[in-house]
């Protein structure tokens, strides 16, 4: 688990660096250098599409880029395609609903009461230690190979990041805003309300984004796990059939899943967090 | 504001392991009057105010009466940044339209264009002004400032001078202003004490009309007076004069 948290975070904590910065001045280049960006990858695509014409690229090695898409407006078109997404996609669900309730849950326990903290902080603690992925051979001998394991496999990897995040965020409440909640008359469960949780929020955030990009990590895993329905089926099921497009397809969305959820979380962060300095100006 | 009560401190002890900050301190506060409470660092004044505050505990065997309503402004502002103004005013406000009366409270410090502002797009000097709100808009009978204007500039400094002085006679609760600013104490307060190794060394009244300014006669000596109180040698003090 640590590997993976250690990409998250990289992905986290480089947050959404302002356009403008990266904008010229003036702004009229601005159109120019966006398709510069991507010109390099467009090169990448034509040689890819002229290996493949040439037969230097054999479809069964790596299908060319036009019977990819083919491919895939097919598989969309057959709903193949949708209804694997929506499997794979209630199984992520599914597991973000009970990781990150469960998550939240124990640092609301550890980081609001001494105790609290006694009882859950070490155990979680240990368990962060456990690459979470190792314990698929032991979630198929208790949940068997349905849907169970691959749900609990994408719960475990969301359920940490948020945890240890949100009780970071709890633990780390300015105590000069306490003191200054507590002058102005607020108890206990007013200065939860209105100074803990609101100040641990920024951190909490950042936890949900390491729990959806954990969480799919996961989904890619469990769906390796007997799936019979799941793009991670659809992937295994090609490699049997040697249809290198269809799997090329499985790949792209996939990383789609990983783009969409960076812009769910950014998106939730611009509203909830809209009192934040570099948000104001933004 | 008949029924305003003395703030009253009797044999107040706090020691922090074998450092005695305070030492059997005795302070009274005349209902409605405007005191300055100057000392070097390390001289107890903090820790005074922190228990006049309600943040530190008193010790059971200190005689303490203090006024229901205490608020207090700090060195800094401590709004909420997740808060827009007018809600870090209203924070904690029990009664009727909590958001009526912190938008009248910051009309009187001059925020009103600012009262759906994040605290994050205030200056320094708007911040102080809306944490002075906050405290105004309790009623407070004892209002304690610690330092409220140390951050500020000099100029913003003199603003927010006239602006406490300004509230101070419109509200009329008792002031206690903690300062390490000399010329602050004198500017503002009606008495001045000096706290020395946790006892008040010296309690001075200032009877100067306001507006009160440097140039003031008695000004110069009552600053001279107070800067030797606080231990500063004669040569010196001729000297920054």
């Amino acid at each position: 688990m640590s590997d993976t948290h250690a990409i998250g975070a990289r992905r986290a904590l480089a947050p959404a660096r302002p356009r403008e910065a990266v904008r010229p001045p003036n702004g009229a280049g601005f159109g120019l250098s966006r398709y510069k960006r991507f010109a390099s990858s467009i090169v990448i695509l034509l040689l890819w599409q002229g290996a493949s014409m040439a037969g230097l690229i054999a479809p069964r090695t790596l299908a060319a880029p036009t019977t990819i898409v083919a491919t895939a407006w097919e598989l969309i078109l057959s709903g193949e395609l949708p209804h694997n997404l929506l499997v794979s996609l209630g199984r992520v669900a599914a597991g973000l609903v009970i990781g990150v309730s469960s998550g939240v849950t124990l640092a609301l326990i550890a980081g609001l009461s001494k105790r609290g903290e006694e009882i859950v902080d070490a155990p979680m603690q240990m368990l962060r230690t456990l690459p979470f992925l190792a314990l698929v051979p032991l979630f198929i001998l208790w949940f068997g190979i349905g849907e169970a394991p691959k749900i609990a496999l994408v719960s475990l990897g969301s359920a940490f990041p948020v945890y240890l995040t949100l009780f970071a965020g709890i633990r780390g409440t300015d105590p000069k805003l306490m003191e200054a909640g507590r002058v102005f008359g607020l108890d206990r469960a007013g200065l939860i309300r209105h100074v803990v949780l609101p100040g641990a929020l920024p951190s909490g955030l950042v936890g949900l984004r390491y729990a959806l990009g954990s969480a799919l990590l996961s989904l890619v895993i469990a769906e390796q796990i007997n799936a019979t329905a799941g793009i991670g089926f659809l992937i295994n099921d090609a490699r049997d059939f040697l249809r290198t497009d269809v799997i090329v397809v499985g790949l792209v969305v996939y990383a789609l899943l990983g783009l969409l959820a960076d812009a769910l979380v950014r998106t939730v962060e611009r509203r909830a967090l809209a009192w934040r300095p570099n948000l104001i100006k933004g | 504001m008949s029924d305003q009560r003395n703030v009253s401190v009797r044999g107040l002890t706090r020691r922090f392991g074998s450092n005695t900050v305070l030492h059997g301190l005795d302070l009274e506060l005349e209902p409605g009057s405007f005191t300055a409470l100057l000392g070097r660092s390390g001289s107890g004044k903090t820790t005074l105010l922190r228990t006049l505050a309600g943040l530190d505990p008193a010790p059971a065997e200190a005689a303490i009466d203090l006024p229901d309503r205490v608020a207090a402004v700090f060195q800094e502002p401590r709004l909420l940044p997740w808060k827009r103004i007018w809600a870090n005013v209203a924070l904690g406000l029990s009664g009727a339209d909590p958001k009526e009366r912190a938008e009248r409270a910051l009309g009187e410090v001059g925020l009103a264009r600012h009262l759906e502002a994040w605290p994050a797009t205030l200056s320094g000097g708007e911040a102080q002004r809306a944490a002075l709100a906050r405290a105004l808009v309790r009623e407070p009978r004892l209002l304690l400032l610690d330092e409220p204007f140390a951050a500020l500039d000099a100029l913003t400094r003199i603003r927010m001078h006239a602006l406490v002085l300004d509230l101070w006679r419109a509200h009329g609760p008792t002031t206690l202003i903690v300062t390490h600013d000399v010329d602050e104490a004198v500017l503002l307060a009606d008495r001045v004490l000096v706290l020395d190794a946790g006892r008040i060394a010296a309690d001075i009244a200032v009877d100067m009309p306001r507006p009160r300014s440097h140039g003031d006669a008695g000004f110069v000596a009552l600053r001279r007076r107070l800067l030797s109180e606080l231990g500063l040698e004669a040569e010196v003090i001729r000297e920054a004069a």
